[in-house]
């Protein structure tokens, strides 16, 4: 058998930072990343944009082809861990077993597929795996109906490909507004016009509750009666964190993998990160899935430290995404707060001809939301001042200037932010 | 190889803009770049003025980048000699990094959709180099500085 100072599980941002991470610090140790997916390291969220021919199969590649050489490390590929057995530290699978001195978790999500009458068809999709991508590339060759069920940036962004794919394309989302989640009212409005006026068709506060059809998709059926006809049904809700693995073992799990603040899991030497996990919001305060790129990337670089024995903690997870949608540009960072909402006081900025929209919530003096639209420009300023909990009430109104920055700052809090190097993680003292 | 900037000298003359734009345009001439080249060229670094305050920024190549971090397509990395570099070849204008850089310093490129940064001119950068002031510098990796 095998053994490995370090094993990651997980071939995407979070398992990728590990190990860029690990070889910064430790240029000995031995390395191995494991994934049931045979695929050298691939960025799932590019997948919208190779499927709309914006880039070639080669771009998908998150790190260049000689990147396991270059890290050193052994990627077993293809292997999917069926067990792990924490006391003797070893990782089963059908092709044999690995021995591990400290593993990290990062397993991903899975889409989540809710259970609905015919959903089993041919020529339905999730939209989170390369072989689910193969297989909608292979469908658009003849479909010229799609139904994509989910209102999310998911489902929204599939919609936009399949559209400028040529398809006649219809969106189904349960809540009353595509984003709801995510962003305000306002910006929904905004999002669903650039959807129309590109002729995309979104139906709202409906759910398809019957996908009809022989072997492959023929219509879908929503709750109230409507019958839509679809030879391509795209499911694009969200994912859920991906614990089968875990499951019923000793590590404990919520909605995800619980991490503490180091990414340490409830057994020794066992770290989580990424989809699967759940980290600590601290805007929301509490542990959540945040299913985003950077914060698996940033939990990756985290375990790391803590994996070669460097005390390090992330503290300043939130909520994320850069958007776009047709021409409309949009990063949103925070809380989504309503404006009616107590206990926050909203900013706002409205200009419906220029398409501009700039949204700033704020909590006690402090940044708890943010929402660019159509002006994204230097959109990390006001993040930052968000993440360092820096009490803007003495300049607050010209947050809403599209060329916001350091010096609208106060002179002691401006220096003070700009001297500082970054780091992601900072230690308490004792 | 860092470029700070000393803003108790900065004079807030966007000269380095100007040249920086300059030096990423195809003609690599003032006149041309500015009058007839289209798209026109992008500066990768801001002045930031709100007078008597004013300070240049750009890409300060920071030890853990969080525009590497949200980079969703790899276009973004920190190479062997400390720098953040992007190959805009991968580059897809997804805008993660405007989202995470937290000095604004990534720019938009509205005529590719891609982002722009500072590359350090391949070590000899041209703000530093016109600065009339003297108001931008080079610290090396490694070496102790005192940043205002």
């Amino acid at each position: 058998m095998k053994k490995y100072d370090f094993v990651i599980i997980g071939n995407s941002a979070g398992g990728i930072g590990c190990v860029e991470t690990l070889r910064t610090l430790d240029k000995d140790a031995s390395i191995a990343v494991i994934s049931d997916e045979k695929y050298h390291t691939y960025s799932r969220a590019l997948i919208p944009y190779y499927l709309d021919g914006k880039i070639e199969f080669d771009k998908m590649y998150y790190r260049p082809l000689d990147f396991y050489e270059r890290m050193r490390v052994d990627a077993l590929l293809g292997i999917r861990i069926t067990e792990i057995d924490f006391d003797k530290k070893i990782l089963k699978s059908d092709d044999g077993v690995v021995g591990y001195g400290k593993l990290l978790l990062a397993t991903g999500g899975k889409p989540f597929v809710p259970p609905i009458e015919g959903i089993d068809k041919k020529k339905v999709f999730t939209f989170v795996k390369m072989d689910d991508v193969i297989g909608i590339k292979d469908a658009l060759q003849s479909a010229e109906k799609a139904v994509v069920l989910g209102g999310g940036v998911i489902g929204l962004m599939v919609a936009e490909v399949l559209k400028k794919r040529g398809l006649e394309v219809t969106v189904v989302e349960l809540a009353d507004r595509v984003l709801a989640p995510v962003v305000d009212r306002t910006t929904s409005m905004f999002v669903e016009d650039a959807f129309r006026e590109n002729g995309v068709k979104i139906i709202t506060g409906n759910t398809i509750k019957k996908v009809l059809g022989k072997e492959n998709v023929e219509s879908v059926v929503l709750e109230d009666g409507t019958e839509i006809p679809a030879d391509l049904l795209v499911v694009g809700i969200g994912v859920m964190p991906r614990i089968e693995l875990v499951k019923d073992t000793a590590i404990e799990t919520n909605r995800g993998i619980v991490v503490n603040s180091r990414m340490e899991t409830t057994v020794k030497d066992v770290y989580a990160c990424g989809d699967c996990a759940e980290v600590y919001d601290f805007l929301f305060d509490a542990k959540r899935p945040l299913p985003l790129w950077p914060i698996a990337y940033a939990g990756g670089r985290i375990a790391a430290f803590n994996m070669c024995g460097i005390d390090r903690e992330y503290t300043n997870a939130i909520a994320m995404n850069a958007m776009h949608f047709f021409d409309l540009y949009i990063i949103n960072a925070g809380l989504n707060v309503a404006d009616d909402e107590e206990g926050y006081e909203i900013l706002k900025k409205f200009d419906e001809e220029n398409r501009i929209y700039r949204k700033i919530v704020l909590r006690e003096g402090k940044i708890a939301g943010m929402i660019l639209v159509g002006e994204v420009e230097r959109a990390g300023v006001i993040i930052n001042l968000m993440r360092r909990e820096v009490d803007v009430i003495s300049f607050k109104e010209r947050l809403l200037d599209g060329d916001f920055g350091y010096a609208d700052l106060p002179e002691s809090i401006r220096w003070r932010l700009l001297y500082n190097d970054v780091i992601l993680g900072v230690v308490r003292e004792p | 190889m860092r470029i700070l900037s000393k803003p108790e000298v900065c004079i807030g003359c966007h000269l380095c803009e100007i040249w920086c734009a300059v030096a990423h345009s195809r003609s690599k001439d003032i006149i041309k770049a500015f009058l007839y080249e289209e798209p026109k060229p992008v500066s990768r670094i801001v002045v930031e003025d709100r007078m008597p305050v004013s300070f240049a920024i750009q890409c300060r190549n920071c030890d853990e980048p969080e525009c590497v971090t949200a980079c969703i397509s790899g276009a973004l990395y920190k190479d062997i000699d400390g720098r953040v570099v992007h190959d805009s070849s991968k580059c897809v204008g997804c805008y993660s990094c405007v989202m995470a850089c937290p000095y604004g310093s990534i720019r938009i490129d509205k005529s590719t959709q891609k982002v722009v940064k500072c590359d350090l001119c391949d070590g000899d950068p041209v703000c530093v180099r016109i600065c009339p002031n003297d108001a931008l510098m080079i610290v090396e990796e490694g070496e102790a500085y005192e940043e205002v």
